[in-house]
C-alpha cells in the first residue's frame, strides 16, 4: 500500500472539490462519488455529466492501484477506455476496480461504476497506467 | 440544410455550457460550433488540480472536456435536433498539460447517421501538433436523451413545466 500517495490523491484539490471518497475495508476499495448539482452534464433528464464519471472511474482505478502495491509517484494514466452502458442518475455513484495486471511499468485496470445495484452499472473504465513500483526486482516483471 | 443547422447551432450555443451545471463547475468556454464540428476550452484552475507536485489539472477536467466537445460535434452532425448520449470515449494521454496553461478542444464529427455519430477530438494546451490528449467517441440519440429534449421543447413553447 503506498498510503502517502493515497492521501495525495484525495486531497489534490479536483479530487477534494466533488467530494469523492474511498471506503477501504482491508484489501477491498469502494470508491464514492456523493451526489452534487454541480456534476450534472444533462439536467433535463436529469444526468450526471459522463467526464465526471469517467474522471471518478479513474481516480478509483488510481486509488485500487496505490492500495495493491507501493509505488513512488501517482499512477499516470496512458489510455483509457470508457464505456456509458446507463445514463448516470442525480444519485450517488460507487466504483470499484480490479488490477488485471501490474508490471514494472504498466498496470492495466479495469473499473465499474454503478448506482442503485451492483449488477446495473452505469459505466466501466478499462485502462492503462504507468507505475514506478517502489522495488521492482529484476525479473520480477515478465514483460 | 447546413444553413438551418447551423441557425439552431447558434440557437442553442448560450446553453451548451451554460446549461450543463458540471461544465459550469469547470469554467468551459464555447469557441466555435459548426455542423459537425466543435471547440471548447477549460481555463486553468488551481481549484482543479490533480497532482499538487506539478501544479497539473486533473485528467478528469480534459475527460470532461473531451466528451463535450465530442458530444458538441456529434450534436450537430446528427441535425442538432436531440442531444445525443455517449456510448463510449477512449482516450490517448499523449503528455501532462503544462501548469498554467488553458486546455483548448476540438472535435470533428466523422460520420453520422440516423441515431449514431462517430467523433475524434483533441486537446492541447497551444500547440494543436503537439497534443495533451485525442480522443474517439461514438454518441447515440437514446430514448432518455430524446424524451429529455420534447419536455425542454415543450417547456420552452410555455406548454408544460420542465
Amino acid at each position: 500500500m503506498s498510503r502517502a500517495l493515497l492521501d495525495t490523491l484525495m486531497t489534490a484539490p479536483y479530487v477534494a472539490r466533488f467530494g469523492v471518497r474511498l471506503e477501504i475495508k482491508g484489501t477491498e476499495l469502494t470508491g464514492v462519488l456523493p451526489f452534487d448539482n454541480d456534476l450534472v452534464g444533462n439536467p433535463l433528464i436529469p444526468a450526471l455529466h459522463g467526464g465526471a464519471v469517467g474522471a471518478f472511474l479513474e481516480i478509483v482505478a488510481s486509488g485500487s492501484l496505490l492500495l495493491s502495491q507501493p509505488l513512488q509517484k501517482l499512477p499516470k494514466p496512458i489510455d483509457v477506455a470508457i464505456d456509458y452502458l446507463r445514463p448516470a442518475r442525480a444519485q450517488d455513484v460507487y466504483a470499484r476496480a480490479i488490477v488485471a495486471r501490474s508490471g514494472r511499468r504498466v498496470a492495466n485496470v479495469r473499473a465499474e461504476a454503478w448506482q442503485g445495484r451492483t449488477d446495473a452499472p452505469v459505466a466501466t473504465l478499462h485502462g492503462h497506467f504507468l507505475i514506478t513500483p517502489e522495488s521492482s526486482e529484476p525479473g520480477s516483471d515478465a514483460r | 440544410m447546413d444553413d438551418d443547422i447551423q441557425h439552431r447551432l447558434d440557437t442553442v450555443a448560450s446553453l451548451i455550457v451554460d446549461g450543463s451545471p458540471h461544465a459550469v463547475a469547470l469554467g468551459f468556454r464555447i469557441d466555435r460550433l459548426t455542423p459537425g464540428t466543435a471547440a471548447m476550452s477549460a481555463p486553468y484552475s488551481e481549484a482543479l488540480i490533480g497532482d499538487p507536485e506539478t501544479g497539473t489539472l486533473h485528467g478528469g477536467v480534459i475527460t470532461a472536456l473531451l466528451d463535450h466537445v465530442c458530444g458538441m460535434a456529434a450534436f450537430g452532425g446528427l441535425g442538432a435536433k436531440d442531444t445525443p448520449a455517449t456510448l463510449d470515449l477512449r482516450i490517448d494521454y499523449m503528455r501532462p498539460a503544462r501548469p498554467g496553461l488553458d486546455i483548448h478542444a476540438e472535435a470533428e464529427c466523422l460520420k453520422s447517421h440516423g441515431l449514431v455519430a462517430f467523433v475524434r477530438a483533441t486537446a492541447h494546451d497551444g500547440d494543436i501538433d503537439d497534443p495533451v490528449a485525442i480522443a474517439q467517441a461514438a454518441f447515440m440519440i437514446t430514448r432518455a436523451s430524446k424524451a429529455a429534449q420534447e419536455r425542454a421543447m415543450k417547456a420552452m413553447r410555455g406548454e408544460h413545466p420542465l
